[in-house]
């Protein structure tokens, strides 16, 4: 038998020695260079418009507004945060941040048996339905559905028409006479508000979990049950646990969310500033900018606070 | 006195898979018994029916007399070592190993003093807050060990435990399960591959092929007296022996074994021998042992197996070399079919 020939590897060798080839060794033996030339562009787009506009926003929110002349100076001064405290605007901060608080509640509680559901049982078409039954509503735009949804809990609605088949109408009435939550109608109560919110930003919570929940292993749940925890305690001591910085993702969404929206708070629900709209309004037809960025600042600094706590609370030890 | 574990016609089929068909088992209390197989034969599907992680397809499985076949398995009296230990990563090993006291209601101080305990017990005292991440292998899985262990159950079963671990570890932690398991006088059940480690550690073995036990019986018995085919060729190294060749060298129809240390070169001539010629065609050397593969007629390839003293290679036959091999009649075990 003739020996494996040597010579058309020699041969091929030199020839591709090209250029491009020379660059790949370069680029191959170098690895920290590469990967500061691969992130170099999203770095600097990051740093930039992320980082810089966020910095640019706080230092707006320090500067002054003239009431005389709607002039703004970069004077600095600490009056828009001791504005932020004044009864009016501390109750648009409250107002948004209890709805915020709500609607993340539910979405998480609503969220969680799909998200199991999606991870630990469905597998193939079922698995790739449910991926687009929960991103669907994403594809459609926001505004329509926003819409869609103050027809849908108007009076005479489908809703209502719903509850009433279901002889559910009194219900309705007494929620809606509650107060805070309630209203003269669905779409201009808060509760209907709350509906619109929780559907928009649902998804935002349940592939975060999703997530989460496929990463535990099934072993430990067994394990679990194995050393005699009932499936509550398996599930309060094991998988939520687990699941928790799943939770914390999508509650960063929905939270964070809802804190800037204001689209919902102008189509759906009572009048009652949010902060969204209070920003709106603010930097749009009053021109006050700084306040403006006072108010932004708030949402920001809550989710920091949020994030604090829920470390502190373990959520991230499973990381 | 009634079985630990009992398994009467126990099947468990996935579709038309069979993973468990028509299993009977016995295991005794206190005893240690190996459910010892290749992948896929049903060992570990066996294990996961009597922790209820599985429930069977037909047939009934008894605990301590009390028939479990459907009771979920917060409700048995049994415990599992899981093969990658599955120890909760949120947790520190203290609170790990006090998690089966923990969700029976014990009070703190008492689960905390047995957690310890139970901790002391696998030599890893001290540890107990640490994470399980910052453990090595072989201290996860004295971990997963303690954990099941501080429930004192009656039953504990270990699925392939030691598989991870490296080969010094594995022969440490098989000489300190045996002897945990015979001062605890619990029921170890305890599945592998590794037909060594069975034999090592356990009273009984049984041998599982295809969803069913081929043989139950003590390593000894195994070893000399495997009653199948597959037992023969499974446990341990053998000479198996079938169809035209058998008939000629064994005067009956049924398959026969020989263990390779009873094969021998330039064999006794005489009607209490069997011999067979055929050419070397391989050695390898095995430390203690060295072994010699033999290429009879029909291709089959026959094994010897001889101490690898000093100059003992001398006057032996070399690789290529016509060779006539033979064994004592008695040493010929008759062989069931397996399927």
């Amino acid at each position: 038998m003739a020996p494996p020939a040597p010579v058309t590897a020699a041969a091929a060798g030199p020839s591709r020695a090209r250029p491009s080839r020379a660059l790949s060794t370069f680029l191959y033996r170098r690895g920290t260079l590469t990967l500061l030339l691969l992130l170099a562009p999203p770095l600097l787009w990051f740093g930039v418009v992320y980082v810089g506009s966020l910095l640019a926003l706080l230092a707006e929110s320090f500067h002054t507004f003239d009431d005389f002349t709607m002039a703004v100076t970069p004077d600095l001064t600490l009056a828009n945060y001791r504005a932020l405290l004044e009864p009016a605007n501390a109750d648009v901060v409250l107002r948004t941040l209890g709805m915020a608080t709500s609607v993340t509640l539910a979405s998480a509680v609503l969220a969680f048996p799909v998200a199991y559901y999606m991870a630990r049982y469905a597998t193939g078409w079922k698995k790739g339905f449910f991926y687009i039954a929960v991103m669907l509503p994403m594809w459609a735009s926001y505004i329509v559905k926003v819409y869609a949804w103050t027809v849908i809990l108007s009076k005479g609605g489908v809703l209502y028409w719903l509850l009433g088949k279901l002889g559910l109408t009194g219900a309705l009435e007494w929620a809606l006479s509650l107060p805070v939550v309630g209203g003269t109608s669905l779409s201009t109560s808060s509760l209907g508000r709350f509906l619109v919110f929780t559907y928009v930003w649902l998804p935002f919570m349940i592939l975060p979990i999703q997530a989460a929940i496929e990463r535990v292993p099934e072993n430990l749940l067994q394990a679990s049950a194995d050393l005699g925890a009932r499936p509550g305690q398996t599930f309060r001591r094991v998988l939520l646990p687990l699941a928790l910085p799943g939770v914390v993702a999508g509650s960063i969404f929905t939270f964070s969310l809802t804190l800037g929206d204001f689209i919902i708070p102008q189509l759906v629900g009572p009048s009652g500033l949010f902060i969204g709209t209070m920003v709106y309004t603010l930097q749009g037809s009053i021109g006050n900018v700084p306040m403006a960025a006072a108010f932004t600042v708030v949402p920001v600094a809550i989710i920091a606070l949020y994030l604090a706590a829920a470390r502190r609370l373990g959520a991230f030890d499973a990381l | 006195m009634s079985a630990a574990v009992e398994f009467q016609g126990v099947s468990r089929h996935y579709g038309s898979v069979r993973a468990v068909d028509a299993v009977d088992l016995e295991i005794r209390d206190g005893e240690f018994f190996s459910m010892l197989g290749p992948s896929g034969s049903g060992k570990t599907t066996c294990l996961r029916l009597v922790a209820g992680f599985d429930l069977p397809t037909s047939g009934r499985i008894l605990l301590h007399g009390v028939e479990a076949s459907r009771l979920p398995p917060y409700e048995r009296d049994v415990n599992t070592v899981f093969q990658d230990y599955a120890l909760f990563p949120h947790m520190s090993v203290l609170e790990n190993v006090s998690y089966g006291l923990m969700v029976k209601g014990v009070d703190r101080a008492t689960r905390r003093r047995e957690a310890e305990a139970a901790l002391d017990m696998v030599a890893l005292g001290g540890f107990g807050d640490r994470r399980p991440g910052q453990l090595s292998g072989g201290q996860r899985q004295r971990v997963a060990l303690a954990r099941a262990l501080v429930n004192r159950p009656r039953v504990l079963l270990l699925d392939e435990p030691l598989g991870a671990l490296d080969l010094k570890l594995r022969e440490q932690m098989q000489v300190e399960l045996k002897s945990l398991q015979r001062r605890l006088g619990i029921t170890f059940v305890y599945v592998t591959h590794d037909q060594g480690e069975a034999l090592s550690m356990s009273d009984r073995v049984a041998v599982f092929h295809q969803g069913r036990v081929e043989q139950v019986d003590t390593p000894r018995e195994l070893y000399a007296r495997p009653r199948t085919v597959f037992v023969a060729g499974f446990v341990g190294t053998a000479n198996v022996l079938e169809g035209e060749l058998a008939r000629r060298l064994s005067g009956t129809d049924r398959p026969f074994s020989v263990r390779p240390e009873h094969v021998r070169f330039a064999p006794p001539a005489g009607a209490d021998h069997a011999a067979i010629d055929g050419r070397l065609v391989d050695v390898q050397f095995h430390g203690a042992a060295s072994r010699y593969e033999v290429e009879v007629e029909g291709g089959q390839l026959l094994h010897l197996s001889l101490p690898s003293l000093d100059g003992a290679e001398r006057g032996l036959p070399r690789v290529g070399d016509a060779v006539r091999i033979g064994w004592p009649r008695g040493a010929m075990i008759a062989l069931e079919p397996s399927a």
